[in-house]
């Protein structure tokens, strides 16, 4: 196996250009990846901010910091910034970062296109951020932005819509720019089940993307013309039905759960494998699941409205519907439980994040099938119970799932390790921070405290006392997070081989490169190993 | 590098496609607008909203003097319309088969000429086939001048056939005030 330093110099190789321009013009898959990383950091702060600001309100009953308007605005941009700006970005920059290198093509299929779905995201975020400086404040509704609710927006309305039409945009070239590179980029040798794990979590990613964020952007445009143009889509008074709405918002909704979910499961069949020193077990049926998770998610979308007043038959359908995707999801999570077997397992940072995604994700799924009962989820609807189950999901979920990716190809992208001490005391801080933060929401949930509040009753005082307690842990846990990877950054540390992990050669193309890989990588003389 | 421009030219027809489905999924979103429509009327429901009130006289039908439903009328103001509007009773029991005739009064609270609309549900909202309205203020606009007070009927009667477990049944209607969107549209 020859290095790609032998075949560098026939290739005319530069590197990046100089000054910061660079980064405003690059179109670099990894330039654009750093980018987006940044980019989804600095929202994941900017998000966390406002998370604290519900939680510091939260911390005892009453009225202590902010007046229930403002807090209405919080929880609504801290879950548009953190959907939108933080997980979504730095699963498309693990997307430009690795997706060329694991599949073997030199750089994205559409570089410039790439570029400018980028650039998109910092002006929609600086726009939505924005809105809370309006006359009338930012959306208050929630960031599913119900009507009639969201129509009493101030001046910030059509400026959140706008904004979430960016972001659709920006998703979507990215979507189309990854499936144009899977499709057509590959190495010879390089068939589609051969592909890893992490490509085709993404491929099916990006097609729902492209499937899903026009049914939104289309949704949301149907509010602005109920508001300026004096169409009735979810106007009773006009014929039109707020409910609609409902229903057009989780025809995308739903699937979003997943594109937000799906690219961690690539991670984590990245990660375990390597850590385990075996390969993954049922590949193919990881890639099967993945496809049926993604086929189930459009249709089972109602599963979000059972309180709506709908007919028992659909409340039944769409129950049936919900539970069935515990199936594929059983065969990830055993798929990844077998792997592990009687594996030769080490437990760096990559590793500890994964299997506390394991743990977290497995949990919050559990209480995802108590809701998919139709009459239970009567009681659990709004409440702080939900709260806890998609925090479950998405914090313990996507989130560790990106903490595992970031620690996994860390050292890979700059050359040198990570301060392995500083990585393991972020993983067990954010780890139980994360628990004590969540775990009590259940249970104030079903005892009956209602979500997207800034007062409650007094019984729930020492749950929630200790949930903004935990809060505030995992936040500041995150600034450590921001300090380890600048260290790595700068190049403190051991400097690594291209294979980093012992034996990752076997896992993944991007092992057979330099660490950190040439500005324009080749794979020339590396070869494509068969799959068993 | 021969086969760079071959490349292109397949990257170009994958991209093309892919804004086609982007393109289609935007139009579909607004097709799920009547399809929803169509969906509710194929399966019953959210039905009363779509129906237009019969008028048909062979809605006649033999009261069931054995069974009795109790009756609740409901109203409600939309945002801060400035009216008045309330049942005549709350409550009434009635027969099944039988035609009754209850009034909701409305009045306008200002001293300038006002539109409204009313919207109405039943519940359990299933039964909605089985209430027939054959007059109601439904869904028309209802003009109303300065201080205007007036009652509005609505005649119903509840087919027989009504499932034996429903004991109860309301009749909501909720007051929406169109003034501003009826200028609009006059301009």
């Amino acid at each position: 196996m020859a290095t790609v330093a032998d075949t560098h110099d026939t290739h005319h190789e530069h590197g990046p250009a100089k000054g910061w321009l660079r980064w405003v013009t690059t179109t670099n898959h990894k330039d654009i990846g750093t980018l987006y990383l940044t980019f989804a950091f600095v929202m994941f702060i900017v998000g966390g901010a406002m998370a604290l600001i519900i939680r510091a309100e939260l911390f005892e009953p009453g009225l202590q910091f902010v007046d229930p308007h403002f807090f209405n605005q919080m929880t609504t941009l801290h879950a548009l910034i953190m959907v939108f700006g933080a997980v979504m970005p730095a699963f498309a920059g693990f997307a430009n970062w690795m997706i060329p290198m694991m599949i073997g093509a030199p750089d994205m299929a559409l570089p410039r296109l790439n570029n400018w779905s980028f650039w998109l995201l910092p002006f929609a975020a600086a726009l939505l951020v924005a809105t809370l400086f309006m006359e009338g404040g930012a959306a208050a509704s929630g960031w599913t932005l119900y009507p009639p609710l969201v129509l009493q927006t101030g001046d910030a309305l059509p400026f959140t819509i706008f904004t979430v039409h960016i972001l659709g945009m920006s998703s979507i070239l990215a979507a189309i720019n990854i499936i144009v590179t899977i499709f057509n980029m590959r190495a010879p040798g390089m068939t589609m089940m051969r592909m890893p794990m992490f490509c085709w979590t993404w491929l099916v990613t990006a097609f729902l993307l492209i499937l899903v964020m026009p049914v939104f952007a289309g949704a949301v445009t149907m509010l602005l013309t109920d508001k300026f143009f004096d169409t009735s889509f979810f106007n009773p008074a006009g014929g039109g039905d707020p409910v609609l709405y409902q229903h057009l918002f989780w025809f995308f909704g739903h699937p979003e759960v997943y594109i937000i979910i799906l690219p961690a499961f690539g991670i984590i069949s990245a990660v375990i494998p390597t850590f385990s020193r075996k390969k993954l077990f049922g590949h193919n049926s990881m890639v099967y699941a993945t496809c049926v998770i993604a086929f189930l998610s459009f249709i089972v979308w109602a599963h979000h409205q059972f309180t709506v007043g709908m007919p028992v038959p659909a409340e039944l359908y769409f129950m049936y519907a919900t539970m069935l995707i515990a199936v594929p999801t059983g065969v990830k999570v055993f798929n990844w439980l077998a792997t592990m077997w009687k594996g030769s397992m080490t437990f760096e940072t990559p590793m500890l994040n994964a299997l506390g995604f394991l743990v977290l994700f497995v949990l919050g799924g559990f209480t995802g099938i108590m809701m998919s009962q139709a009459p239970a989820d009567f009681q659990y609807h709004d409440s702080y119970f939900i709260v806890a189950h998609f925090h479950y999901v998405l914090v313990g979920g996507a989130v560790f799932g990106i903490f595992a990716g970031l620690f996994y190809w860390l050292p890979k992208w700059t050359g040198v390790m990570y301060d392995e001490k500083l990585g393991k005391l972020h993983f067990w801080l954010s780890f139980i921070s994360m628990n004590v933060l969540f775990m009590p929401q259940h249970f104030v949930g079903l005892a009956g405290m209602p979500r997207r509040i800034p007062d409650y009753a007094v019984q729930f005082t020492e749950f929630n006392a200790l949930s903004s307690v935990g809060a505030f842990i995992f936040g500041v846990t995150q600034l450590l997070l921001g300090y380890i990877v600048w260290k790595a950054i700068r190049g403190e540390g051991e400097k690594v081989d291209g294979e980093v992990w012992e034996g990752a050669k076997d896992h993944g193309l991007e092992w057979n490169l330099a660490s950190p890989p040439p500005y324009h990588h080749s794979f020339e003389g590396i070869e494509i190993k068969e799959r068993d | 590098m021969s086969s760079q421009p071959i490349l292109q030219q397949k990257n170009n027809r994958l991209v093309l496609w892919m804004f086609l489905i982007v393109i289609g999924m935007f139009g579909f979103g607004f097709a799920l607008v009547p399809l929803y429509n169509v969906f509710c009327q194929v399966a019953g429901v959210n039905q009363v909203t779509s129906d237009a009130v019969k008028t048909d006289s062979a809605l006649v039908f033999q009261p069931d003097l054995s069974r009795q439903v109790s009756f609740e009328m409901i109203t409600s103001i939309n945002g801060n319309a400035p009216f008045l509007f309330e049942a005549e009773k709350a409550k009434i029991k009635i027969h099944p088969g039988e035609y009754h005739t209850v009034i909701f009064r409305a009045k306008n609270l200002t001293d300038q000429p006002r539109v409204i609309r009313a919207v109405y549900s039943v519940d359990p909202g299933y039964i909605g086939e089985y209430l027939k309205k054959t007059e109601c203020f439904c869904f028309t606009e209802q003009w109303f001048g300065p201080g205007e007070e007036k009652d509005m009927p609505v005649r119903f009667v509840v087919d027989p056939r009504l499932p034996d477990n429903i004991h109860d049944m309301t009749l909501s209607y909720t007051l929406f005030d169109v003034t501003a969107k009826m200028k609009k549209s006059e301009n």
